[in-house]
C-alpha cells in the first residue's frame, strides 16, 4: 500500500509534467496542424535558462521564473515569424522536419552555451517529506503537482474566458470563418506557439527543481507522443488525462513488473496500440476516412 | 523536360538517358568510382565508404517516403535489425559475409513489412508517430533482449568469412568495393523501379491514394511492399555498418540516425533517386567539413574544440530549417535549375 502511494504520486508528478508539455503541443496542433517536435527542446531551454537566472546570476526565484516565462514567450514568437509562418500550406513531412530541425538547433544552442554537464537547480520548493497514510512523499514533488495544476486552471480560464482564448479556439474551429469573424489567424498562430512555449518552460522550471537540469530533460518532448495520441491530438483534457494515464502507467509497471525496464517502452506500447484500435485516442475529433 | 529533344519509338522514350552530356557524365562518374581508391588515402577512403552506405540507406528511405509518400521515423531502428541479424550470424554461426548481408536485409525487409501493416489504417503524421514508436521499441528490445543481442554491450564482429570459408582481412580499401557494388546496385534497382507497375503503383499511392484505389491498385498491398522494399535496402546498409565497422553497438541506430536519414533525402529533394545521392554525399560530408574547420581553427580560438560537436548539431538544424524555407524540392531541383539556366542561356526566361 505505501509502495503504491508513493508510486502514485511519482506518476502523477511525472503526469503533471507530461500535461504541461503535451497542452502546448495540442495548442499547436489544434491551431495550426502542425506537429511540434521541439516541445521537449521547448522545456529544455525553459530549465536551462531558469537554472542561468536563479542559479547562476541569483536572482531570486519568483522574478527569475517571470523572466524565463517571458524570454519563452519572445522565442515562440520569433520561432513562429521566423520558421513556421513560411511553411504554411506545404506539405506534414516539410513541418514535421522543420520542426526536428528546430529541436536540433535549439538543443545544440542551450548545450553550446551552458555545457553538457548536468546543473543543480536551486530548489525553491523546501525538500521536506511528508507521510500521507504511511508512505513517504517529498514535498517538491506535490509542489512541482500543484505548480502544473494551477498553471493549467489557469489555461483553461484564458480559453473559456478572454477574448484571445476564444479567439484561439475559433480560430482552431474553423480558420476560414474566423478569418471572416474578423480576427487575425497570423497573430493566432504566433499566440498559440508563446503559449505552448511558455508552457514547456515551465515545465522545465518545474522539472529542473525536481530533478537536475541536463540534456536528457529533452527526452520529455518525445513521451508527450504516447500521451497526445492517447487523449487525442486535439483535445486539452484528453492531454491531460492522456499525461495522468502514461505517468501513473510509467511508474506503475516501474515498481511493479520485472526490473522495471519496461516502465521506459510501455508509453510507445499503449501508443500503438491506441493508433491501430482508435487513432483519434480517447476524446480527439474523429475522422473517418475509407481507403 | 528538356526541348529540341524528341522521342520516336516507345524504346526512346522509356530510356533514362536522352541526351549525349548526360551519358558522358555517367562515365565520367563510372571512372572517377573506379579511379578514386587508387589516389584516396585512408581518411577519403573512409568517408567515402560512410556514404556509399548512406547513399544505400537514403535510397531505401526514399522509395518509402519520398516515393510513396509514406513518412518513418524508424530508419534508425531497421538499420539495427539488419545490423545486429548480420552480426549475430557471422558471431554465433560463423557464417561468411555473402551470407550475412543478404540475410540482414530479408530479416529486415520482413520487420519492416510487419510494421508497415498499420499504414493500413495510419497516415502522415499518425503514420510517422507510428515508426517514432517502431523505433523506440526495436531498439528497446535490442537493448534488453540480452541472451540474443547481448544488451547494452557491443558486439564484435571480427571474423570475415568469404565465400570459400577463408578467413580474408579486409580493410578501407576493400570495403570499399563491396560498398560501391552494393550502393550501386541498390540505385540502378531503384531506379528501374519507377519503370515497373509496382514502381508506378507507389507513386500513384503517393499522389493519390483513393484514385489509386479505384485505379485497380491493392493499396494496402502497395504500402506493405513498399515497407518492405525500402526495409531491404536499409537492412543492406545496417548489415554492412555491421562488417565495415566491425563494432555494433545500439547507440549507432538511435531515433538520431534516422533524422539524419529524413534529413538526407529531404535536402537531397523527395521522390528523386539523384536526390539521395546529393542528399547522402552532402549531409555525411558537411559534419566532416565542419570538424577539419573546426580544428584548424582551433589554435587561434581556445574552446573550439568544446563546442565543435555543438556547432555541428547546430548546422545540422539550420541547413534542414534553411532548405525547407528556400528550396524544398532540395539540391536534385537546384541542380535542374543549373542546368536549366546554362541550357537555355542567355534567353533564360
Amino acid at each position: 500500500m505505501d509502495q503504491f502511494l508513493q508510486l502514485t504520486v511519482t506518476g502523477l508528478t511525472n503526469g503533471a509534467i507530461y500535461a504541461l508539455v503535451a497542452v502546448g503541443f495540442v495548442l499547436i496542433y489544434k491551431a495550426s496542424d502542425v506537429i511540434n517536435f521541439a516541445q521537449g527542446e521547448f522545456l529544455l531551454v525553459g530549465a536551462y535558462v531558469a537554472a542561468f537566472l536563479i542559479g547562476d546570476l541569483g536572482l531570486v526565484w519568483p522574478i527569475g521564473a517571470v523572466l524565463t516565462v517571458i524570454i519563452a514567450a519572445a522565442m515562440g514568437v520569433v520561432i513562429e515569424r521566423l520558421v513556421l509562418r513560411p511553411l504554411i500550406g506545404e506539405p506534414i513531412i516539410s513541418v514535421i522536419m522543420v520542426t526536428i530541425g528546430l529541436a536540433s538547433l535549439l538543443r545544440a544552442l542551450v548545450l553550446g552555451i551552458w555545457g553538457t554537464k548536468p546543473k543543480v537547480f536551486p530548489a525553491f520548493f523546501p525538500k521536506n517529506e511528508v507521510y500521507i497514510f504511511n508512505a513517504v512523499v517529498t514535498t517538491e514533488k506535490l509542489g512541482a503537482i500543484a505548480v502544473a495544476g494551477v498553471f493549467l486552471l489557469i489555461f483553461t480560464l484564458f480559453f473559456r474566458y478572454t477574448r484571445e482564448g476564444i479567439a484561439m479556439r475559433a480560430v482552431a474551429d474553423d480558420q476560414q470563418a474566423a478569418l471572416s469573424m474578423g480576427i487575425s489567424v497570423k497573430r493566432i498562430f504566433a499566440m498559440a506557439w508563446s503559449i505552448s512555449a511558455i508552457t514547456a518552460a515551465i515545465a522545465g522550471v518545474v522539472v529542473a527543481n525536481t530533478l537536475e537540469v541536463s540534456g536528457n530533460l529533452s527526452a520529455i518532448g518525445l513521451t508527450v507522443f504516447p500521451v497526445v495520441i492517447l487523449g487525442g491530438l486535439d483535445s486539452i483534457p484528453g492531454a491531460l488525462i492522456g499525461a495522468a494515464i502514461i505517468g501513473l502507467l510509467e511508474a506503475y509497471t516501474g515498481g511493479y513488473v520485472g526490473d522495471g525496464s519496461l516502465s521506459q517502452v510501455i508509453p510507445y506500447i499503449v501508443l500503438v496500440f491506441i493508433l491501430m484500435v482508435r487513432p483519434y485516442g480517447l476524446f480527439g475529433k474523429e475522422i473517418i476516412e475509407r481507403v | 523536360m528538356q526541348s529540341g529533344i524528341f522521342h520516336s519509338s516507345y524504346q526512346k522514350d522509356m530510356a533514362l538517358r536522352h541526351t549525349p552530356a548526360q551519358k558522358v557524365r555517367l562515365l565520367l562518374i563510372i571512372v572517377f568510382l573506379l579511379i578514386f581508391p587508387f589516389l584516396a588515402d585512408n581518411y577519403y577512403l573512409t568517408l567515402a565508404n560512410q556514404i556509399g552506405i548512406a547513399v544505400i540507406g537514403a535510397v531505401g528511405l526514399n522509395i518509402l517516403t519520398g516515393f510513396t509518400g509514406q513518412i518513418s521515423l524508424g530508419t534508425g531502428a531497421f538499420l539495427a535489425v539488419g545490423a545486429y541479424t548480420a552480426a549475430l550470424l557471422a558471431i554465433r554461426f560463423n557464417m561468411p559475409m555473402w551470407i550475412t548481408i543478404p540475410a540482414g536485409a530479408l530479416m529486415t525487409a520482413l520487420v519492416g513489412g510487419l510494421f508497415g501493416i498499420p499504414s493500413l489504417r495510419l497516415k502522415g503524421l499518425y503514420l510517422a508517430i507510428a515508426t517514432l514508436a517502431a523505433q523506440v521499441i526495436i531498439i528497446w528490445v535490442v537493448t534488453h533482449w540480452d541472451t540474443v543481442t547481448g544488451g547494452v554491450d557491443a558486439l564484435f564482429v571480427k571474423n570475415y568469412l568469404w565465400f570459400d570459408g577463408q578467413q580474408v582481412r579486409f580493410n578501407e580499401f576493400k570495403f570499399y568495393w563491396i560498398i560501391m557494388a552494393v550502393a550501386v546496385l541498390v540505385v540502378m534497382a531503384a531506379v528501374n523501379l519507377f519503370r515497373t507497375r509496382p514502381g508506378r503503383a507507389f507513386i500513384a499511392i503517393r499522389d493519390q491514394d483513393i484514385a489509386a484505389e479505384v485505379m485497380g491498385v491493392n493499396v494496402f498491398r502497395y504500402k506493405v511492399a513498399a515497407f518492405a522494399t525500402s526495409s531491404f535496402m536499409i537492412g543492406l546498409a545496417g548489415a554492412l555498418i555491421a562488417h565495415w565497422r566491425q563494432i555494433v553497438t545500439w547507440e549507432r541506430f538511435t531515433i538520431e540516425v534516422s533524422i539524419l536519414y529524413l534529413a538526407m533525402i529531404i535536402i537531397g529533394g523527395l521522390g528523386s533517386i539523384s536526390g539521395s545521392i546529393y542528399g547522402a554525399i552532402f549531409m555525411t560530408l558537411l559534419p566532416a567539413f565542419l570538424l577539419n574547420v573546426g580544428q584548424s581553427l582551433g589554435s587561434a580560438i581556445p574552446f573550439m574544440d568544446r563546442i565543435i560537436p555543438f556547432i555541428q548539431q547546430a548546422v545540422f538544424g539550420i541547413v534542414i530549417i534553411v532548405f525547407l524555407i528556400f528550396e524544398p524540392e532540395g539540391i536534385a531541383k537546384m541542380w535542374r535549375n543549373i542546368k536549366d539556366y546554362f541550357r537555355l542561356w542567355p534567353f533564360s526566361y
